[in-house]
């Protein structure tokens, strides 16, 4: 399983994931788009869909004709879902983690079980390759629990690549966990080298190999290079700036399918990450 | 008071670029980051910290193996896999839910309070800014987004000031629920590609969902005129107001490198376009003042 992550939003993951994934395809491979917020990898891959699945979290209510207001199950909630009055019972549905405190602490069993709308799961395929994503409902703040029912689908004798989300917290984490190898896909700029140092961080406390991706390596200066030499972190590609390529993401174009020298990009660094794969010793950690 | 909360749904389509841009044009407000999780306005901005608070949130459990008997009934109860089978909380994996630790027959698990990053109060040339750094791997990313837009209200109306830019986070998630709720308006930069198309729908319904009335802005619009066009289609079929177009300009990318907004950088299509820009949302802005 290869992550394509970045800190930084914009920065290229979505394309590299897809067109890695184009570029492999003869493997055997599936590619998983856990930026559930704003999936975007099926814009590009253009899968025909088969299924979808609405994902729900399990909610309480409280059923008033038990309930005898005794507050433990208001007690418990880490993340104030249930508050217990005198004369009401009132829950939080959009605040609940989905524990399952409540329905084991109440001694009446006055909690029931009701479910909030996560969002979907939908999934395809595009010529050989089995793809996966999810959609969170808009308005709906928690993108982990969907992320996980994406990764739970993902066919296990299959290459994997998965499209992360941007940043370094709870949604990049559910969806890096139990990767073999993280790629990291940043720029050239203040910007891109302070959001790779956290998704580096990221990465370590994870305990996951990494490489590192340079897109547009030619709009900026040399900051990330310096980076990676005294982190030890290996340059797997650097990718200049083409404005027909900008132009092609644009219109929602497979790279590999127009640009022969993106297909040859994508099977150098699969091979990259291959051979530190296959040799152990060779890997950045730590 | 008026607050402009700058958000994209897709990520690096410029949102910190222009709002370090209308740090320069603006007069008389406070600054916030609420991307807490890859915050970069500090980049361009030089910030010099006055306050410095630690953001204390939710708790993990801990399990104390003097006291653990090795029964694993907190295996069963915990929902997010985040016990291993020998009884050792993975502190990445635990949401802090307190189920294990309030059924363990020994009383072995420790529930401390979560340190989950920092939060600064700061003085930049533009004015004060209020900005964060949530921990690597942490999570309530939205609730400290929701104490520094908290802390930038204060701040401004003890200062008197009547404006405040927040730099928002990408994606449509709970760091950007917290950063959007109570806004006077949204201000979202897109760009002309599927990608960006897809994302501005989710972001704005996200905004309007929540009530705040919404801005659009497409910046590098001249690498895709015709989806630039469908987007302006696009805010007027949806009511959304369109600010205007930002052209890809170089010049943004060697700001960024010397440390400064485009503005400061010098006369350049990309200054001129962002101060028309600026002068529309303010306009905006104040005419929906109520």
């Amino acid at each position: 399983m290869i992550s394509i992550a970045s800190g930084k939003g914009g920065t290229g993951k979505t394309t590299v994931a897809v067109n890695l994934a184009a570029a492999v395809q003869d493997l055997g491979v599936q590619l998983l788009d856990c930026d559930v917020e704003e999936p975007n990898a099926h814009l590009f891959l253009k899968p025909v869909m088969t299924e979808s699945v609405d994902i729900h979290a399990e909610v309480p209510e409280i059923n008033l004709q038990r309930c005898t207001h005794c507050g433990q199950c208001q007690d418990i909630c880490q993340f104030n879902a249930i508050a217990i009055l005198p004369e009401a019972a009132l829950t939080f549905p959009e605040l609940c983690h989905s524990c399952g405190g409540c329905f084991l602490v109440c001694p009446e069993d006055a909690v029931e079980g009701k479910t909030r709308l996560l969002g979907t799961v939908e999934q395809g395929l595009r010529d050989s390759i089995r793809f996966t994503h999810g959609r969170l409902r808009v308005g709906e703040a928690m993108a982990p629990p969907l992320i996980r029912e994406v990764r739970k689908r993902a066919e296990k004798d299959r290459i994997t690549i998965v499209d992360a989300p941007p940043g370094t917290s709870c949604p990049v984490i559910a969806s890096l966990r139990g990767s073999d190898f993280v790629v990291l896909v940043t720029e050239p700029t203040p910007f891109g080298l302070n959001d790779l140092e956290l998704a580096v961080g990221a990465v370590r406390k994870l305990n996951l190999p990494m490489g590192i991706v340079i897109n547009r390596s030619d709009m900026g200066d040399d900051r990330i290079l310096h980076y990676a030499e005294r982190e030890g972190l290996p340059i797997l590609l650097q990718i200049p700036f083409d404005r027909n390529v900008a132009e092609r993401y644009a219109r929602g174009e497979l790279l590999t399918e127009a640009l022969p020298w993106w297909k040859q990009s994508m099977l150098s660094l699969f091979g990259e990450i291959k051979n530190r794969l296959e040799a152990p010793q060779l890997l950045p950690m730590r | 008071m008026l607050e402009l909360v700058v958000v994209s749904g897709k990520g690096g389509t410029g949102k910190t670029s222009l709002v370090g841009a209308f740090a320069a044009l603006a007069a008389e407000k406070v600054l916030c980051d609420a991307d807490v999780d890859a915050a970069d306005l500090h980049l361009i901005l030089a910030p010099r910290i006055v306050a410095r608070n630690a953001f204390w949130s939710g708790r993990k459990a801990v399990i104390d193996p003097g006291r653990c008997t090795r029964c694993g009934e907190c295996l069963q109860w915990c929902r997010f896999e985040a016990i291993s089978t020998d009884l050792v909380v993975d502190e990445l994996s635990c949401e802090g839910c307190g189920v294990c630790v309030h059924f363990c027959p020994a009383r072995a698990v420790d529930f401390p309070e979560n340190n989950c990053g920092e939060w600064f109060v700061s003085e930049t040339p533009f004015g004060p800014m209020v900005h964060a750094k949530l921990g690597i791997a942490e999570e309530n990313s939205g609730k400290l987004v929701s104490l520094i837009r908290r802390e930038a209200r204060s701040l401004a109306e003890s200062r008197g000031l009547g404006l405040i830019l927040t730099d928002g986070p990408p994606g449509i998630g709970c760091p950007v629920i917290a950063s959007v709720g109570g806004a006077s308006a949204v201000l979202a930069v897109t760009e002309p590609t599927v990608s960006g198309k897809h994302d501005l729908k989710r972001v704005a319904d996200l905004a309007r969902h929540f009530g705040v009335p919404v801005m659009v802005c497409v910046n590098k619009w001249d690498l895709h005129p015709e989806t630039a066009d469908e987007m302006e289609r696009f805010c007027r079929n949806e009511g959304h107001r369109f600010v205007g177009r930002l052209p890809f300009d170089p010049a943004f990318t060697r700001a960024q490198i010397l440390g400064k907004t485009i503005v400061e950088y010098g006369d350049c299509p990309g200054k001129e376009a962002v101060v028309s820009v600026w002068e529309k949302v303010y306009g905006l802005m104040r005419g929906t003042r109520s």
